[in-house]
C-alpha cells in the first residue's frame, strides 16, 4: 500500500537501529544509565507497541510514554458531567469511540448507553451536526475532546452550526493544549528526561514555534515526529545526532505533514471559537494553568456547559492509581501497584488503561505485562 | 437409505398483505399463510413438508456418515441485514454450517427460528428466506424445522434469526484445540477481516465508500478437502467475532502452548488494510464468515496448503505462523517492521481511536 509500506520498511529500520546503537555508545549511555526520551503523543505510544519498536532498540535508550492521550488525561469529574448531560431525555450525546469506556465515578458513557441514554458513536463532529439537523426536536451534544489536533474540527463545526442557524447543537468542550502540559512536566522536580519526540499532528496545526522554549530554557532537544515506525526510529536518530553533536533544537522530522508555521486557517477557527481557561484539571497531573480551552461567550449558545449546567464536581483520582507518575515517566506502567491486577483494560481503574493509546493499555495489550518482572522475555526481539 | 413415507401434500397458504403484522405471529391462519408462502416455499423438502412440531430423522440414515452427532446453534442479529457479499439469511446458514464443519462434521440438517419485527415487508422476508435456501443448497444441508415469532415495533431490529444444526462426524476424526503441538503450522484459507470491514463499511456511519465484500461462505467442502489431505489436522475454528487473534489465543490457552504469527505472511486485502489504517482498527480482530484457522502437524502442512489452494474458497490460503516454544497461552507476532509484539484477546469492542 503506497504511502504506508514505505514507512514500515524493515531494511531501512535495521540501518537506523544500527546507527542509533553507534550513537548511543558514542554519547556514553548504557543499560545502567539509559537515555530517557519521552514520546509526548499517544499515537506514538500506540505505534511503538504495535510494531514492536521498543524491542528493536538497545537497552541504553528508554522510551517514556507521555501524556498525549486526551482520553487518558480526562478526569473522572468530566466523565460524570458527560453522563449527566447524556441522562437528559432530550439529549443525543455523541462521542468518539474510545471515550465511551472511560470510567466516571458513577459510570462510563458505555454503561450510560446500556442504561438507556441516547449515546451515539460518531467519527467526526460534522456527523453530530448532521444528527442535529435530522433531529430538530432533540438536543445534540458533541463530546469535544483532544489536543490541538481535533480542536479545529470542532471549532469549524460550531462555525458551520452558527452559519446555518442550528440551535439544537452544542459542544461539551474538553479540549486541552499540549504546550503548558509539556511545561508542567519539565517543571516537575522528579524529571529525568533527556529529550522529546514532539507530537506530529498537534504540530500540523500549531507549527513548531510554540516549542522553542523547551530547547531554549529547559535545554532539552525535541524532534517533531510522524507516526509510522520508521518515522519514530528516524526521529530518535535525529535526537541522538543532536545530543552527540552538542546541539539542542526543535527539529521537524514530519515536515511532509506538519509545516513549520502550522495551519493558519485551522488556528484562525480555533481562535475565533475558543479561549484559554485559567486552568484545567488533568487526570494524574492535577490542575495545570492555561492547559484547556472553552467556548467563547460569543458562541455561548453552542456551549453545552452553559446550556445544561453540568454538576462540575471534582472527583479525586483513585488512591491506588499511579497514572500521574507513569505520565511523567517517573515509573513504568508495570511498576504501578495495580497494573494488570486491579487495573486492566477490562476493568480500568486509571485512564491510562482505557484507550489503546494509553501507556498502560499499550503495555498490557502489546507486550509489556511481564516486562520488569521478566525483562528477558520481552526483549527476545 | 431407509424408506420414509410422507403424508400427502397439503394445500399451501398465501400471504395477501405487503407487510408482516402481529397477526402473522398469532398462531392462526395468517401465520400458517406466512410460513407456507415464505418459508416452506423457499426451503421445500420432504422432512419439512409435514410441518409437524419436529422433524424426524432416521438414525440409520445418519449413521452412514459416521459415529458421532455434532450439534450446534447460533443466533444472527447482523446490522445491516443486507450487506455487500451477503445478507442475514446467508449468514445464518453459513455460520451454523461452518460451526459444524470445523468440528470435522458433515453438516446435514438445520432448523430456522425467525423473530420478526412487525412492519417488515413480506417481499424482504421472502428475499431472506430464498437466500437461506440457496445457501443451504450450496452447503448441502436441508432446513427441516423452524419457528416464526412476530414482535412489536421496536422489540427487535427488523429480524433476528437462530439456526441450529446437526451433522455427523466420521469415525476416526478427532479434533481439539488442546491437541496443538510444538512445531505445528497455523494456516488460514484466505484474506482476513473482509466480513468485519464490509459490515462496518455498510453501516454507513463513517462516510467511507468501500468496495469490500463479506467473505460469508459455507466451508464444508473446503474443510473436507483439507481433512482429506491432512488427516492428522489437530484443530480448526472459524474466526468470526473477535477475529483470528481471538481464536489463536483460545488455542494457545487450551493447548498451553505459545503461538507466533508472521505479519508479513498474514493475507490481507489492500482495501481492508486501508480501512483499518484509517479507522485505527486491527484486522486481526475483525470478524470473518468464510475463513478457518487450522492447526496442522508440520509434515502435513504443505499438503494442507495445497488442498486449500486448490479449492475456490482457499485460493489465497497461507501458513501464517506456528506453535513455538514460549510462555504457554501467549500469542505473539513478528511485525513487518522486524519487531515483535503480543497479540492479546480483544477486550470489549474495538473502538476507533480518535487521533
Amino acid at each position: 500500500m503506497r504511502y504506508v509500506d514505505e514507512f514500515r520498511d524493515r531494511t531501512k529500520a535495521d540501518v537506523l537501529v544500527k546507527d542509533i546503537r553507534r550513537l548511543l555508545a558514542r554519547i556514553g549511555r548504557d543499560e545502567r544509565r539509559p537515555l530517557q526520551i519521552m514520546e509526548v503523543c499517544g499515537g506514538h505510544t500506540h505505534s511503538i507497541f504495535r510494531y514492536g519498536v521498543e524491542g528493536m532498540l538497545p537497552k541504553s535508550i528508554e522510551l517514556v510514554h507521555g501524556p498525549g492521550c486526551p482520553v487518558c488525561v480526562l478526569p473522572m469529574g468530566r466523565v460524570d458531567d458527560c453522563v449527566a448531560i447524556a441522562e437528559r431525555a432530550e439529549v443525543i450525546f455523541t462521542t468518539f469511540g474510545d471515550a465511551m469506556r472511560v470510567p466516571g465515578s458513577r459510570k462510563s458513557l458505555l454503561q450510560a448507553k446500556a442504561d438507556g441514554c441516547d449515546v451515539r458513536m460518531v467519527y467526526s463532529p460534522m456527523d453530530a451536526l448532521a444528527l442535529a439537523r435530522k433531529n430538530p426536536a432533540r438536543e445534540v451534544v458533541f463530546f469535544g475532546i483532544g489536543f490541538e489536533t481535533t480542536m479545529p474540527s470542532t471549532a469549524l463545526t460550531v462555525l458551520h452550526a452558527e452559519r446555518e442557524g442550528i440551535k439544537n447543537f452544542s459542544i461539551f468542550c474538553n479540549h486541552i493544549t499540549i504546550v503548558p502540559t509539556i511545561k508542567a512536566i519539565l517543571d516537575s522536580p522528579d524529571l529525568r528526561l533527556d529529550g522529546f519526540l514532539g507530537p506530529g499532528h498537534v504540530s500540523m496545526v500549531i507549527g513548531d514555534a510554540p516549542y522553542e522554549f523547551i530547547a531554549r530554557y529547559y535545554k532539552k532537544p525535541m524532534v517533531i515526529a510522524g507516526f509510522e515506525p520508521l518515522d519514530i526510529l528516524q526521529s530518535l536518530w535525529m535526537l541522538l545526532k543532536q545530543i552527540d553533536e552538542g546541539r539542542c533544537e526543535i527539529e521537524n522530522q514530519y515536515a511532509r505533514v506538519a509545516p513549520a508555521g502550522g495551519n493558519a486557517v485551522a488556528l484562525q477557527a480555533v481562535a475565533q471559537v475558543y479561549e484559554l481557561r485559567e486552568f484545567f484539571e488533568w487526570r494524574g497531573l492535577g490542575s495545570i494553568d492555561h492547559s484547556g480551552v472553552k467556548v467563547r461567550d460569543a458562541y455561548g449558545g453552542f456551549d453545552a456547559e452553559l446550556k445544561f449546567a453540568v454538576p462540575n464536581a471534582k472527583i479525586a483520582d483513585p488512591k491506588s492509581c499511579q497514572c500521574g507518575e507513569v505520565l511523567k515517566g517517573v515509573i513504568k506502567p508495570w511498576q504501578c501497584k495495580v497494573f494488570g491486577r486491579a487495573c486492566s483494560p477490562e476493568t480500568p481503574l486509571g485512564a491510562l488503561m482505557v484507550s489503546s493509546e494509553g501507556a498502560c493499555a499499550a503495555y498490557y495489550q502489546y507486550g509489556g505485562i511481564k516486562r520488569g518482572r521478566d525483562e528477558a522475555e520481552a526483549s527476545v526481539a | 437409505m431407509n424408506m420414509v413415507s410422507f403424508p400427502p401434500r397439503r394445500s399451501r397458504g398465501t400471504v395477501h398483505v405487503p407487510t408482516v403484522t402481529l397477526a402473522h405471529g398469532g398462531g392462526g391462519k395468517a401465520m400458517k399463510d406466512l410460513v407456507d408462502d415464505v418459508f416452506v416455499e423457499a426451503f421445500d423438502n420432504p422432512l419439512l413438508a409435514p410441518l409437524d412440531d419436529q422433524a424426524r430423522i432416521d438414525l440409520l440414515d445418519l449413521a452412514q456418515y459416521g459415529d458421532r452427532l455434532a450439534f450446534t446453534t447460533d443466533s444472527f442479529v447482523v446490522d445491516p441485514l443486507v450487506f455487500p457479499g451477503g445478507d442475514i439469511g446467508k449468514l445464518a446458514v453459513c455460520g451454523t454450517v461452518n460451526d459444524l464443519a470445523v468440528g470435522g462434521a458433515l453438516p446435514l440438517y438445520l432448523s430456522c427460528a425467525v423473530i420478526i419485527e412487525e412492519g417488515v415487508s413480506i417481499d424482504f422476508l421472502r428475499q431472506i428466506a430464498r437466500s437461506m435456501a440457496a445457501t443451504a443448497q450450496e452447503a448441502g444441508v436441508k432446513i427441516v424445522t423452524g419457528d416464526t415469532k412476530v414482535v412489536n415495533k421496536g422489540a427487535c431490529d427488523q429480524m433476528f434469526i437462530t439456526t441450529t444444526g446437526v451433522g455427523v462426524v466420521a469415525a476416526g476424526v478427532e479434533l481439539g484445540a488442546h491437541r496443538a503441538r510444538l512445531g505445528d503450522a497455523v494456516l488460514v484459507n484466505g484474506l482476513l477481516g473482509d466480513h468485519g470491514a464490509a459490515i462496518l463499511g455498510a453501516r454507513g456511519d463513517m462516510a467511507l465508500q468501500s468496495p469490500i465484500e463479506s467473505d460469508c461462505a459455507p466451508l464444508q467442502g473446503l474443510i473436507a478437502s483439507l481433512l482429506n489431505a491432512a488427516p492428522n489436522t489437530r484443530f480448526m475454528r472459524d474466526p468470526t467475532r473477535g477475529g483470528v487473534a481471538t481464536v489463536l489465543n483460545e488455542i494457545a490457552e487450551a493447548a498451553q502452548v505459545a503461538i507466533e504469527i508472521d505479519e508479513a505472511a498474514t493475507p490481507l486485502r489492500d482495501e481492508v488494510r486501508g480501512f483499518c489504517e484509517i479507522l485505527g482498527l486491527d484486522p486481526l480482530y475483525l470478524a470473518n464468515e468464510g475463513k478457518i484457522v487450522a492447526i496442522v502437524p508440520p509434515d502435513e502442512a504443505e499438503r494442507a496448503l495445497e488442498a486449500m489452494r486448490a479449492h475456490p474458497l482457499g485460493r489465497q490460503a497461507a501458513v501464517i505462523g506456528s506453535v513455538v516454544a514460549g510462555e504457554p497461552g501467549r500469542v505473539t507476532m513478528r511485525t513487518i517492521f522486524g519487531g515483535r509484539r503480543i497479540v492479546d484477546m480483544l477486550v470489549g469492542e474495538q473502538l476507533p481511536r480518535i487521533c
